[in-house]
């Protein structure tokens, strides 16, 4: 079983005002993904057929309105937020020693900032009208 | 679960004996009440959802490949099984979320902590009706039933 030992004798030394920052952040993001995702749900799993609607056209259909758009990132940026600052807690518990937990954050960073990058070049560069695509997996207004 | 419960409100009673200390597992229980649990079950749902979101970017990049790409992908998520997986997933996002609340309500109402374990009959309970209004739409819509 896992040693217990004294948390006052933690190696980790983390400031008090960043961690406030870091309660104020899980706070603020979490309350505006309880409105992104539930709209995201609400839209992607309940109108339609659910899930069986969610194709090329749908999501070319939502992401001609900027509001989709905007919608999206901030789901993305958000999410991701929330997510690698819970993941840091979950990494401060239970990864022992120093190096191994800075490995860890690291390579966690690198992922979260790699698809920060992808998601946000997905959302706005998305071409719903691709040269040569089959008319009928398009959106009704390729023409 | 008795003794855990009646524990739970004083922080300077030593822990007991109980049957998880004596099978070796006592290292990991905390004072074993309602706080803890729903700790975990919080600490679980958001692991799980972060991990989910990491593919879920993903497979939505494909759309950048071509629409026969990314519609080939989406048919994965058509797939029964799929659908049982996204209705637990689903269910793992509405607890966190309404947890989540609960959290928030305990630090900023004076009387929170007080209440958290009403909170928390209230987080189950606006779960299961959230449940029961998505469940029936999203299993008929994976299962043909609509």
């Amino acid at each position: 079983m896992i040693p217990r030992r004294d948390p006052a004798k933690r190696a980790v030394v983390v400031p008090q005002r960043a961690e406030l920052t870091s309660w104020v952040i899980m706070r603020v993001t979490g309350a505006l993904l309880i409105v992104l995702v539930g709209g995201h749900l609400a839209i992607n799993l309940m109108t339609g057929h659910g899930v069986h609607s969610v194709d090329f056209a749908f999501v070319s259909g939502k992401w001609a309105s900027p509001f989709w758009q905007v919608w999206d990132l901030l789901l993305l940026l958000a999410g991701l937020g929330h997510g690698a600052n819970g993941m840091r807690t979950v990494i401060n518990d239970y990864v022992r020693g120093d190096r191994a937990r800075l490995t860890w954050k690291l390579v966690m960073g690198v992922v979260v900032a790699i698809l920060v990058a992808l998601g946000s070049l997905v959302i706005f560069t998305h071409d719903p009208c691709p040269h040569g695509a089959p008319a009928d997996l398009l959106p009704s207004f390729c023409g | 679960m008795k003794d855990a419960e009646t524990r739970g409100g004083d922080p300077t009673t030593p822990a007991k004996t109980t049957t998880l200390s004596k099978l070796g597992l006592g290292g990991t229980l905390y004072r074993g009440s309602w706080g803890q649990w729903s700790w975990l079950l919080h600490r679980i749902t958001g692991a799980a959802v972060f991990i989910f979101l990491l593919l879920h970017i993903l497979d939505v990049a494909t759309i950048r490949i071509s629409p026969g790409a990314f519609n080939a992908v989406m048919g994965i998520y058509r797939h029964p099984v799929m659908g049982l997986g996204e209705a637990v997933l689903v269910a793992a996002v509405v607890l966190h979320a309404l947890n989540g609340v609960r959290i928030i309500i305990v630090d900023a109402w004076s009387q929170g902590a007080k209440y958290h374990k009403h909170l928390l009959v209230g987080v189950v309970v606006v779960f299961l009706i959230l449940m029961a209004g998505f469940l029936p739409v999203h299993l008929g819509n994976t299962f043909g039933w609509r």
